[in-house]
């Protein structure tokens, strides 16, 4: 096998266009919630078993005492040995041979919902309240098993996100983050060793969001 | 635009002013991080610190409402330190032009005024000429009358100092903005200016970008890869329907719409035809009674005619002096001059200032044709918040229209690139194009006035109506192919012949004799002899490799993707920039772009022409006595701001606005219980006013309600939290809105003061959802710029409150 897939999400490189958060929820046939206005951009406010793909914002102030203004394009990182597969009792969450992408099935529902949240070091799943399925990003699997790529990466106007074989995109994240460097000191990829979803940052990850980098 | 989208990749240096790009026109970021990544600067000056502000590498704050200061300090800036292209400026600009000595400035205004007009004389501005009737130049500079001098003279008042003081822009800020673009001013540098509705919603509008071109111009940055004056146009077409004359005060291509005092077709071509002694003017607009007859021909067919000056009496012609804009429209609504009102694809309820007034009228109206993809307030609004139904007498008809992806046709975009698009799915149940619809009114119409006749029934009888297909639909190729043109007879030019009934291959082919007709002679051209649609190319190379791609779709003018690209080439025809090349004079031809028209460069004193051929006199204008306001641009205060006096001078607005006075056009300008600069704007996930992305759950669930985004300073002073209901008012009304508190606004330092300013987007109305909140053109004022009546949505005065 080759070593799958990967996807780079620069976030040097992203509008907060949200494209990628609302191409998600048409390729994968998710309702848009009801959401109230509480004083930022971001909505939905988080993750739901509806809600895979969800652009964060964060802002501030910083030293030179200007604004910054972060965004973060969160979604599962497909890890390469996924922690959330601990608390399997059966097979309930599988990893696609070909690509790596992990896939919760509908027998997730039979798993203890706190022991899958609580192994993921990235915040992701979330429960159907009704069917008690665990749900999040499925690397639009159905997509790429028909040689197309994820809706998400498909949406992206600026190139912010990129997908392909790994070993390419390592490289691209590798030289990506070298040219960011001469501009950013703290820029650096976060866990690429480990997840296939590869973010590149600027400044400290924790300022993008909490759950940026395990 | 100028130039085109790709071609922001090629720019040193990208200043994204009055326009929020990376929010407003997402696509363009991808080629604005090209140039980022390929070294090139991005600066973001904007009152509130944006997506696209998250992604420049230098933010600078000012005051809604203060651009012209700004831009004014760089002028200032560029000239006392010498950082202007002096080859560009000398050969392509008028600076060496000498100005009459009627002209002077004093205190705020410029000679020439009539207080009780509020207008100028303009021929108080005048150029001196000589006896041949040339204008007199100073090839030295050194004149105080040329306009270099006068340039110099005009903008020394605007010293960092005194523009950090109106803008409220940090005196550091403005020197990095300032030196960074500066910087562009060499022959192997390109700058490019990104501006959108943040510089034409001002009662300054068209000067805020004359400012910019100005300094465009003294960098040498207009007619080059990587520069250019470009205007972010909106999504639906915007462009297109602006080349087919949307506007009241045009026809198709930009000829001034006709005036009730020019006398016959002859009168009307002598008063918009420029002319020249200027030996090496190409002067093109000479060609203008061309496009005239041929337009005239293309809508009155075998009924026009050079007996009765090709049926130009058939024209509705303006009055001197009127103004037509959708203001002036809703204005006479209000007062009940208007029966009936036709509106497509739009929605003034929420859209226009003043919208409380703009509802009012509505209502006074007795009928109201709405064409539209959905329901939304203005169809709506006989039963909107505070109106009871049955005191409405309007009768409304709702036609259902078909959405852009249900019909065939061309979409131009800002680059002025037009592309041929194809039916992608059928529109439902019984929508149909809005061309469609208007072709059939018309049909009928003209049958009713065929079989009844009625007043003035001589110009719709005799309009050529035939663009039916065979099944009785509109047929958008066939109005396509009416706009590029026929031959009529068969000709012969250039030893070459055309058939009647062939497509005009080109503007320079039209006639002013009958011969040719042309629906719009930018768009002659689209079209081959033989009948191809270059709008449907999407051929893919580029030989240049600028990113010119000559052969995807087809643009105008003729198909010349970068604009005055004369004025790239130094007098000889080479480059100014030999690594990014876009024109070279090969010796006997022109290789690169297609040039601006086909003459050799300017050093063959015989048959070269001056890059400028749009201008009489060849020659781009840094002293511009055309516009109503003055050649140079001037700082004036919005209509509504919070200061008292215009620190610049004693002329506290622009001179030349017309200001409403009816009962409901209230004004509050430096008045405590309006303390607040507020701005409108939209956001990526709305479109306009919301009319068709709040019925689309995803984006109601990105941005589900209207919010006031405001700065953490003036949050505290006013006890707001971030996600607190309160109340924005202006002296017109109010609304309710979530207060946003952020860091990405902050106070501005305004002569010693605290000026606070928030902002709001108008991308939400009260029909849908329910709990969406209602339109922030509640609060803004009726007032436009002075010379295109662009309503000035960026600056006006409001407070805040915990509802």
């Amino acid at each position: 096998m080759s070593n799958g897939k990967s996807m780079m999400v620069d976030t040097s490189r992203c509008t907060a266009c949200r494209g990628c958060q609302v191409a998600c929820k048409q390729w994968n046939g998710l309702p848009g919630t009801k959401t109230k206005q509480t004083g930022t951009y971001q909505n939905p406010p988080d993750f739901s078993h509806e809600t895979w793909k969800l652009v964060r914002f964060a802002e501030g102030k910083a030293e030179n005492g200007k604004p910054y203004w972060y965004f973060f394009s969160d979604m599962c990182r497909h890890c390469l040995q996924p922690s959330c597969m601990e608390a399997m009792k059966k097979n309930e969450i599988v990893q696609d041979t070909q690509t790596g992408a992990v896939i919760y099935t509908p027998q997730t529902k039979d798993l203890v919902f706190k022991d899958v949240v609580d192994g993921c070091p990235y915040n992701i799943p979330r429960q159907d309240p009704k069917s008690k399925a665990i749900k999040k990003c499925t690397l639009c699997l159905d997509r790429l098993k028909a040689n197309m790529i994820p809706a998400c990466a498909l949406s992206c106007p600026t190139g912010s996100v990129q997908f392909g074989e790994r070993d390419e995109i390592l490289k691209v994240v590798e030289a990506r983050v070298a040219e960011l460097k001469k501009t950013y000191p703290k820029a650096k990829a976060l866990n690429a060793d480990q997840v296939r979803v590869i973010y590149i940052v600027t400044d400290d990850a924790e300022k993008y969001h909490k759950y940026a980098e395990s | 635009m100028t130039n085109h989208w790709i071609d922001i990749k090629n720019s040193d240096c990208v200043l994204i002013m009055g326009s929020n790009a990376a929010e407003n026109h997402p696509i363009s970021f991808k080629w604005v991080l090209r140039a980022k990544e390929k070294g090139a600067k991005v600066i973001s000056v904007d009152p509130r610190f944006t997506r696209t502000s998250s992604r420049a590498d230098y933010y600078a704050p000012l005051r809604s409402g203060t651009d012209i200061a700004f831009l004014g300090g760089m002028i200032h800036y560029i000239l006392t330190q010498e950082k202007f292209f002096k080859d560009y400026v000398y050969n392509y600009t008028n600076a060496a032009y000498l100005v009459n000595e009627r002209f002077g400035f004093e205190d705020g205004l410029f000679s020439g005024y009539n207080p009780e007009t509020k207008k100028y004389d303009k021929a108080a501005w005048a150029f001196q000429k000589d006896a041949q009737g040339l204008v007199r130049k100073d090839p030295t500079f050194q004149d105080p009358r040329c306009v270099l001098q006068l340039l110099k003279k005009h903008y020394s008042r605007y010293t960092l100092e005194k523009v950090s003081s109106i803008t409220g822009t940090p005196v550091e800020d403005l020197k990095a903005v300032y030196e960074m673009y500066a910087a562009t001013g060499r022959p192997d540098k390109a700058g490019t200016i990104m501006y959108a509705l943040g510089w034409t919603q001002h009662t300054v509008g068209v000067q805020n970008i004359r400012t910019m071109s100005m300094i465009q111009l003294l960098l040498g940055n207009i007619g080059i890869a990587g520069g250019g004056v470009n205007a972010l146009r909106g999504e639906p077409n915007v462009q297109g329907s602006t080349d087919q004359a949307i506007l009241y005060h045009i026809l198709p291509g930009y000829l001034a719409a006709p005036r009730a005092s020019a006398q016959g077709l002859k009168g009307y071509l002598e008063a918009i035809t420029p002319k020249t002694k200027e030996p090496q003017s190409a002067n093109w607009p000479q060609n203008l009674p061309k496009y005239v007859v041929s337009l005239l021909k293309c809508w009155f067919g075998e009924n026009a005619t050079a007996a009765n000056d090709f049926g130009y009496n058939y024209l509705p012609k303006l009055d001197d002096g009127q103004s037509c804009s959708i203001m002036e429209t809703f204005d006479a609504m209000y007062e009940g001059k208007l029966k009936g009102f036709l509106s497509v694809g739009q929605n003034p309820a929420c859209s226009l200032p003043n919208a409380g007034k703009v509802r009012a009228a509505l209502s006074k109206l007795d009928w109201l044709v709405h064409a539209n993809i959905f329901d939304n307030e203005t169809a709506s609004f006989w039963h909107g918040p505070g109106v009871d139904p049955k005191k409405v007498k309007t009768e409304v008809f709702l036609l259902p229209a078909a959405a852009s992806m249900e019909k065939a046709g061309s979409m131009t975009n800002s680059g002025r690139w037009v592309h041929w698009k194809y039916v992608a799915s059928a529109p439902p149940g019984d929508a149909i194009s809005a061309g469609d619809i208007f072709y059939r009114i018309m049909a009928k119409v003209k049958a009713l006035y065929a079989k009844e006749g009625g007043n003035a029934a001589e110009p719709i009888k005799a309009l050529k109506w035939d663009y039916a297909d065979s099944k009785g639909a509109f047929d958008t190729l066939a109005v396509a192919k009416a706009m590029n043109g026929y031959f009529l007879e068969d000709v012969t030019i250039a030893g070459k012949a055309y058939k009647k009934g062939d497509n005009v291959p080109g503007f320079a082919l039209l006639s002013d004799e009958g011969k040719t007709s042309s629906g719009n002679w930018l768009h002659c051209g689209m079209f081959t002899t033989d009948g191809k649609n270059l709008s449907a190319r999407r051929g893919k190379s580029d030989p240049t490799g600028l990113g010119l791609y000559p052969e995807w779709a087809w643009c105008w003018p003729v198909n010349r993707r970068i604009i005055y690209n004369r004025a790239s080439v130094d007098p000889a025809g080479q480059p100014y920039n030999p690594a990014r090349p876009l024109l070279r004079w090969a010796g006997d031809k022109w290789v690169g772009d297609v040039p601006d028209g086909p003459w050799p460069p300017l050093a063959d004193k015989d048959k070269g022409r001056l890059p400028f051929i749009m201008k009489p006199d060849g020659v781009s204008f840094l002293y511009g006595p055309g516009l109503n306001e003055g050649p140079f641009p001037e700082h004036y205060e919005p209509l509504e701001s919070p200061l008292a006096k215009n620190p610049m001078s004693g002329q506290r607005i622009n001179p030349a606005v017309k200001i409403f006075k009816g009962e409901v056009d209230k004004f509050a300008s430096a008045d405590a219980k309006f303390p607040l600069v507020c701005s409108t704007y939209t956001c990526t996930e709305h479109w306009c006013t919301g009319g068709s992305t709040r019925w689309m759950s995803w984006l109601n669930e990105a941005m589900p309600q209207v919010y006031v985004e405001m700065s953490q300073e003036l949050a505290a002073l006013k006890g707001i939290k971030n996600g607190d209901k309160v109340r924005v008012a202006s002296v017109r009304g109010q609304l309710e809105a979530v207060a946003m508190v952020t860091h990405r606004l902050r106070p501005f330092k305004v002569q010693g003061q605290d000026v606070h300013q928030v902002g709001m987007t108008f991308n939400y109305g009260w029909r849908y959802p329910a709990d969406c909140g209602d339109s922030a053109n509640l609060l803004t004022p009726t007032v436009g710029d002075a010379n295109t009546m662009t309503p000035e949505y960026k600056a006006f005065m409001v407070n805040v409150s915990k509802a």
